[in-house]
């Protein structure tokens, strides 16, 4: 069980190692990604930033909840900070669990949790030069410009 | 009693810094700072009441400030 936020680029197969184990039957490695289009604007980079204390107390919570919930100690979040472009990961979540509906279930709770939650924010620039706070709240599509 | 305030993202921008600091009387609540924080210049395009945290977790309005805490407002989140 770990999470962290980074200011490089995530290791993917790292965090599916970081998981592995015998006992496990099911591994789910969701990778959420800056997308070129959000809310119909055309999306050239993304910022990310956060409250870095918090957004830490918060994953580490949420990795908690999961391993309680669902019954594995084998989950890994990461999420980036800083400047990323287009197809960049911003946030890989990596589980494993002796079956495979479990699994499933713990990488969904974990992302949707994150994007309730924690504190971390994006700045998208647009192909126009203009540059815009992500608001969930306002937003057409709910999720913000990645993952879906 | 003297209480540190960080601001974030587009609440930051709105007010033009990431951090302030406030002069509250002992058992202000949360309201209270947000009360103090709404007269100052920009705070009116903050939403009527945004999400505050104190100590790194989502605090209530009623929930009473500690001279040394640290309280966040947080602009809606938007990770992953």
């Amino acid at each position: 069980m770990r999470s962290a936020l980074l200011d490089r680029a995530i290791d993917l197969a790292a965090l599916l190692r970081e998981v592995g184990d015998t006992r496990n039957g099911a591994t789910i490695l969701f990778v959420g990604t800056v997308r070129d289009v959000n809310d119909g604007r055309v999306v050239t980079g993304m910022e990310y930033s956060a409250y870095h204390s918090m957004a830490e107390r918060e994953l580490n919570e949420i990795v908690r909840e999961a391993s309680a919930e669902f019954g594995t100690r084998d989950i890994v979040v990461e999420h980036r900070l800083g400047t990323l472009e287009l197809g960049d990961a911003s946030v890989a979540i990596a589980v494993a669990h002796p079956h495979r509906g479990a699994a499933y279930d713990a990488s969904r709770y974990v992302i949707e949790q994150l994007k309730r939650r924690v504190p971390i924010w994006k700045l998208e620039h647009y192909v126009d030069g203009t540059r815009e706070w992500v608001d969930p709240t306002k937003s057409a599509q709910p999720a913000g410009a990645t993952n879906d | 009693m003297t209480v540190n305030v960080l601001l974030f993202a587009s609440y930051a921008d709105k007010l033009g810094t990431g951090s302030l600091s406030l002069d509250l009387e002992p058992g202000a609540t949360v309201r209270d700072l947000l009360a103090r924080v709404r007269e100052l210049p920009g705070a009116d395009r903050l939403p009527h009441e945004p999400l505050v945290a104190v100590n790194d977790r989502y605090a209530k309005s009623t929930q009473v400030i500690a001279s040394g805490d640290e309280v966040a407002i947080i602009p809606p989140v938007a990770g992953g």
